[in-house]
């Protein structure tokens, strides 16, 4: 019982960095039906702002409080990032807005592919330890929680609950509702559409920062290629939940950080992926638009 | 009634026995039944959302009827119980083919082209299912120099010869509904069923469209079932008018009884039950005042 | 950047004076995005720690880079594009006014005689200028070659438009002659392997994958899974039971398609972006299991020791054996012929994708194949049953990959989970679709410049003379892919030829404009 408890804390600790990266893909694509498939690189991204900002730290001030310098990289990682999405927003995806759909995708994959090799490139091409930064571990009934799981764990909750207010109770999350259903529709009503969709993206990519950061401080290491395999299984949960439904986002995030702990834990860890690949394909067939999306109506 | 006698002497060619479709919670169809019969062109009028293209997604496959049973009797004889069935089936197998109320054509495709998808089934055929034909075998080569022809005879009917190499998404959008009607009948169709083909077109091309339909009819004796809101159309070219409101039959007879039924004036005007009387004294004022005036 | 807007300037200082100030806000924007990844790099001590590495002066030429290109954009080359609007319908490639601008007889003239001056005493005025000029002399070289080319295409275009095949496949034929003429046998394995077999590998599969993206218009993320197929089929079939290499290609491509109909038949009423993730999946699904199924696939080591083909069993290519080709003939032993043989064979192996897709498209089957990436549901009004169709096309594709695979499998003599990862499914992918979705002239032009592109900058060692020894141009390969992909799909995003070529036609073959193509939604 305990085992499974403990498998239960790594899941949601490792869901949650998912269910932040899934909002991401999620939120772009209800705004404007793109998967972007460089949003993974954009976490890497993050991740990789957040450790040069950490040794920066380390090396301005030694002895900074952990818990000040874990802060100010979340900050500069989401401006970074936020900047950059912008920046591939802007160059690369508005010119094909209203173009074919399979353009904007191939230019995300493009985009994806020039991100990793970017960071691989200025950034050199091996693995990025650093020491450990919070190392302290909890003993709660027999389950060992550190805590840098409630750090994780905490934080995603904080973030969620803003992220849920500024969507739900803010103009601005009325404008990003309102040129979702109707782009057209909302730009004829004074809605800066460009603007929104900008947002979108910047938020985004903030909440990938954030999930990047939080990757960095709880596997001590990062390389160029991390965007990949997390930004596909973020893509797994975001479409898993529904992709375009935020609290599927969520929802998916938090089922792949289970599946894949508890598959880990019970069966064999080689072939985890393979676990949460076939989960996917199995819910895909039977709820086709997902666990929280609308069913896609034929109209005839 | 007339319709008693019709019914006595033609043949059914649908028949839709109680047919209900229910939406979660509303009843778009309630036990509905009616009969199209052979040669015949059949009109299903009402006002909106009164549930026409949901009876005609039921007949054609796209939706399953949570009750009720609609059979299409081929002229050989052979029946078919369509709500069994699914779509492609429906059209491959009992020989109904239909239409679009937002045209749907295949718009990257040439307008020959269009019509060369429609044959498909007997294509694949005399293809061998493709093998072959990959071969080069002779018999394909004559099958799709058949299609061809095929497909030649409906752009004559249709009027489209000269777009023939064009690609559909171009022709205006009377051609595109004509284009659509000529691809469904190069299925070769023993029921057509065409919802709302004149939406959308000018007076001319209602009339070139209204030339058309009689001319299948005669042609080719396929029978046709039509939605219509243009109530030319509908008293112009049907035989038989069946009219719907909130999924339920309201009038069913020719298009002259159709026309004076009391309940179906209401559906239309939107009156309330006990002012039915007075719409009546209404229209045979009208009546007098200027007789033999069908509305255009 | 965002809050001006293009207003159309009356004066010269005003055009000026915004250009300025643009290029401050390119140059302020480029500072932000590259300060951390720039101006700071991460690197491993001795002791193995990270420290950061400043270089500020790298970071200050991309932030001057971006200010001045700005600069230049705004204020001279925008307006030049306006004047230039009317681009040329024939080539659809470049305002025809800078064309025949860029291309002048008196140039093409001084090029080819440099060209053939350097052809054929190049190694004379190399040996006789010092070691630093040789590759400037070979860059020289390179380029009046290219302009000749250029010319010659540019000159003939509406010739070669009209007879492009066959004269693609009569220069592909005599194409090892002709580096084996230049370049002796050991140096025409350079163009012949890497560049010649591996672009063709790469049309191969792009073609297999445009009939389920390009025709059928279903989204496949996954589809070097099928290659894979093909590749362990041949590996293993061969290494376990000694099977030669032309019983095995057609099984290949029968287990390929086999896993095509599998995988296809759960997954096929699936839409959109969820096929393309559940395609994917299965792409990830099979290349780890060929990493974790050691007994078989000896995982991540590979398959090694690939038996290579022969000359359909008369003449072999291994050194050990009696009837080895150079043997036979009595030639010096060289891996060159092998090399050569296989040129030929993927070549064939292309035509007949080429040719099975054409007589497909004028058969019933492709025709319901573009019209389901045009309208399902219209499809199945006209009886066309539409998971049959799509699991056909599914199939055909998967076939195609298979016998891509297993010559992918018999060239390498090796084959490891490595080469079939994600990246490969997109590159294929992005020729399709770079290409023009469904147009085999465009796909094959997209995998030469996209292919050989890349190839070619291994080969520039000129780079290294600018950027210095340590400079490895393989390194900015795929950032360079990356990046050409985007700009490509940002100048064209229907592709390099976005017309569709109808089928069958009453009077006259009209090309059907991209506007009207759907790219499908499934």
């Amino acid at each position: 019982m305990e085992y499974f408890v403990q498998q239960l804390v790594n899941g949601l600790t490792l869901g949650s960095i998912y269910g932040l990266i899934a909002i991401g893909y999620t939120m772009v694509y209800g705004i404007i039906g793109m998967v972007n498939f460089a949003h993974g690189d954009i976490f890497m991204l993050g991740g990789f702002a957040a450790l040069i900002v950490y040794l920066v730290l380390v090396g301005l001030f030694g002895g900074i409080p952990i818990a000040l310098a874990l802060f100010i990289m979340i900050i500069v990682a989401m401006v970074m990032t936020g900047l950059w999405n912008w920046v591939i927003e802007k160059m690369a995806y508005r010119p094909l807005r209203g173009s074919f759909r399979l353009a904007p995708l191939i230019t995300a994959i493009g985009m994806s592919i020039a991100l990793s090799n970017f960071i691989q490139v200025t950034q050199g091409p091996r693995n990025k330890p650093i020491p450990s930064m919070v190392s302290s571990v909890y003993e709660v009934l027999g389950i060992s929680i550190s805590l840098k799981q409630i750090i994780i764990v905490v934080v995603t909750a904080v973030l969620l609950t803003i992220f849920w207010y500024i969507v739900n109770h803010t103009p601005l999350g009325r404008a990003q509702r309102a040129t979702e259903q109707d782009r057209k529709m909302a730009a004829l009503l004074g809605i800066d559409v460009d603007k929104t969709i900008s947002i979108t993206f910047i938020m985004g990519a903030a909440l990938a920062a954030v999930a990047g950061t939080m990757y960095l401080m709880y596997y001590g290491v990062i390389v160029f290629t991390d965007g990949f395999t997390p930004g596909v299984k973020a893509f797994t949960a975001a479409v898993l939940g529904g992709i375009g439904s935020l609290p599927g986002a969520v929802l998916g995030g938090l089922m792949i950080g289970l599946i894949e702990s508890l598959w880990s834990a019970y069966f064999t860890i080689d072939y985890k992926d393979v676990a949460t690949f076939s989960i996917l394909a199995i819910v895909l067939i039977f709820k086709p638009s997902g666990i929280l999306g609308r069913p896609e109506v034929e109209k005839v | 009634m007339a319709l008693e006698t019709d019914t006595m002497t033609k043949d059914p060619i649908l028949k839709v026995d109680h047919l209900s479709m229910r939406f979660g919670g509303l009843m778009a169809i309630n036990d509905l039944s009616f009969e199209a019969y052979r040669g015949d062109i059949t009109a299903l009028i009402g006002p909106n959302g009164a549930g026409k293209t949901t009876v005609f997604n039921c007949i054609t496959g796209f939706y399953k009827p949570t009750m009720g049973m609609i059979t299409m009797r081929q002229k050989a004889g052979k029946e078919y119980l369509l709500e069994r069935m699914s779509d492609f089936e429906v059209n491959r197998d009992a020989k109904v083919a239909r239409t679009f109320q937002n045209i749907r054509l295949f718009s990257g495709l040439t307008v020959l082209e269009n019509l060369l998808v429609a044959q498909h089934n007997k294509l694949m055929l005399a293809s061998g299912y493709t093998v072959l034909g990959l071969l080069g075998f002779p018999a394909y080569k004559k099958a799709a120099a058949q299609s061809i022809e095929q497909a030649k005879y409906w752009l004559e009917k249709a009027n489209l010869t000269d777009r023939a190499d064009d690609p559909a998404g171009d022709l205006p959008y009377g051609a595109q509904r004509r284009l659509e009607i000529a691809r469904a009948m190069c299925t070769g169709p023993e029921f057509l069923c065409l919802d709302e083909p004149a939406a959308g077109l000018n007076p001319r091309e209602s009339l070139v469209l209204n030339e058309l339909l009689r001319s299948i009819r005669k042609d080719t004796g396929t029978s046709i079932l039509l939605i219509e809101h243009d109530m030319s159309v509908v008293m112009e070219i049907s035989d038989h008018v069946v009219v719907l409101e909130y999924g339920q039959k309201i009038s069913d007879g020719n298009p002259e009884h159709v026309k004076h039924d009391p309940k179906v004036i209401a559906a239309y005007l939107g009156v309330e039950d006990d002012e039915v009387e007075e719409v009546i004294e209404q229209i045979e004022e009208i009546a007098v005042a200027a007789p033999g005036d069908t509305p255009k | 950047m965002a809050n001006i807007t293009n207003t159309p300037e009356s004066a010269g200082s005003n055009l000026m004076a915004r250009a300025l100030r643009e290029a401050f806000y390119a140059g302020l924007v480029a500072l932000g995005l590259f300060v951390l990844f720039v101006g700071l790099k991460t690197d491993q001590n001795i002791l193995n720690e990270l420290i950061l590495v400043q270089r500020w002066g790298l970071l200050a030429i991309f932030v001057v880079i971006a200010a001045v290109g700005r600069f230049l954009s705004v204020a001279y080359i925008r307006p030049f594009l306006a004047r230039q609007k009317v681009t040329n319908a024939v080539t659809g490639l470049l305002p025809d006014s800078v064309a025949t601008r860029f291309f002048r007889v008196p140039i093409v003239v001084v090029a080819a005689v440099i060209a053939i001056l350097l052809i054929f005493a190049g190694n004379a005025i190399a040996a006789a200028l010092p070691a630093v000029l040789v590759p400037w002399v070979t860059m020289i070289r390179a380029l009046a070659i290219i302009y000749v080319l250029a010319f010659g295409f540019f000159y003939f275009r509406v010739y070669i438009a009209a007879h492009f095949n066959t004269l693609a496949i009569i220069a592909l034929i005599f194409y090892p002659p002709v580096m084996v003429y230049f370049f002796g046998y050991q140096g025409s394995l350079k163009y012949v392997d890497n560049f010649g077999i591996q672009i063709l590998i790469y049309v191969m599969l792009a073609w297999g994958l445009n009939i389920v993206v390009g025709l059928a218009g279903l989204l496949d993320l996954g589809y070097v899974a099928f290659y894979a197929v093909g590749a362990y089929s041949y590996a293993l079939l061969s290494s376990y039971f000694g099977l030669s290499f032309w019983v095995l290609l057609p099984m290949a491509g029968i287990f390929a398609a086999l896993w095509g109909i599998i995988l296809g038949f759960p997954v096929l009423r699936l839409k959109g972006d969820y096929l393309a993730i559940v395609t994917l999946a299965f792409g990830e699904i099979i290349r780890l299991v060929l990493i974790n199924w050691t007994a078989v696939t000896k995982g991540t080591f590979g398959i090694s020791g690939i038996a290579k083909a022969s000359v359909f069993g008369i003449w072999s290519f291994d050194v050990s054996a009696t009837n080895n080709f150079a043997k036979v003939f009595g030639l010096p032993m060289s891996s060159a012929y092998y090399k050569i043989f296989l040129f030929y064979l993927i070549l064939a192996l292309c035509l007949l994708t080429a040719f099975v897709t054409i007589r497909l498209r004028r058969m019933p089957i492709g025709r319901a194949w573009e019209a389901l990436r045009e309208d399902e549901i219209a499809c199945r009004s006209l009886g066309i049953n539409t998971v049959t169709t799509k699991l056909t096309a599914f199939a055909t594709g998967a076939m195609f990959g298979g016998f891509a695979g297993s010559f992918f499998a018999v060239r390498q003599g090796f084959v490891s989970p490595e080469s079939f990862v994600f990246l490969e499914s997109a590159i294929i992918l992005a020729i399709v679709v770079l290409g023009g979705m469904g147009s085999l002239v465009g796909i094959a032009v997209a995998a030469t410049v996209m292919i050989g592109g890349t190839e070619l900058l291994r080969e520039m060692t000129i780079l290294k003379q600018i950027f210095g020894p340590d400079f490895t141009p393989e390194l900015y390969r795929m950032l360079i892919f990356g990046l050409a992909m985007i700009i490509v799909m940002v100048w064209k995003p229907r592709g390099f030829v976005g017309t569709r070529e109808p089928t069958a036609f009453l009077r006259e073959r009209k090309s059907v404009s991209g506007s009207f193509t759907k790219e499908g939604h499934g």
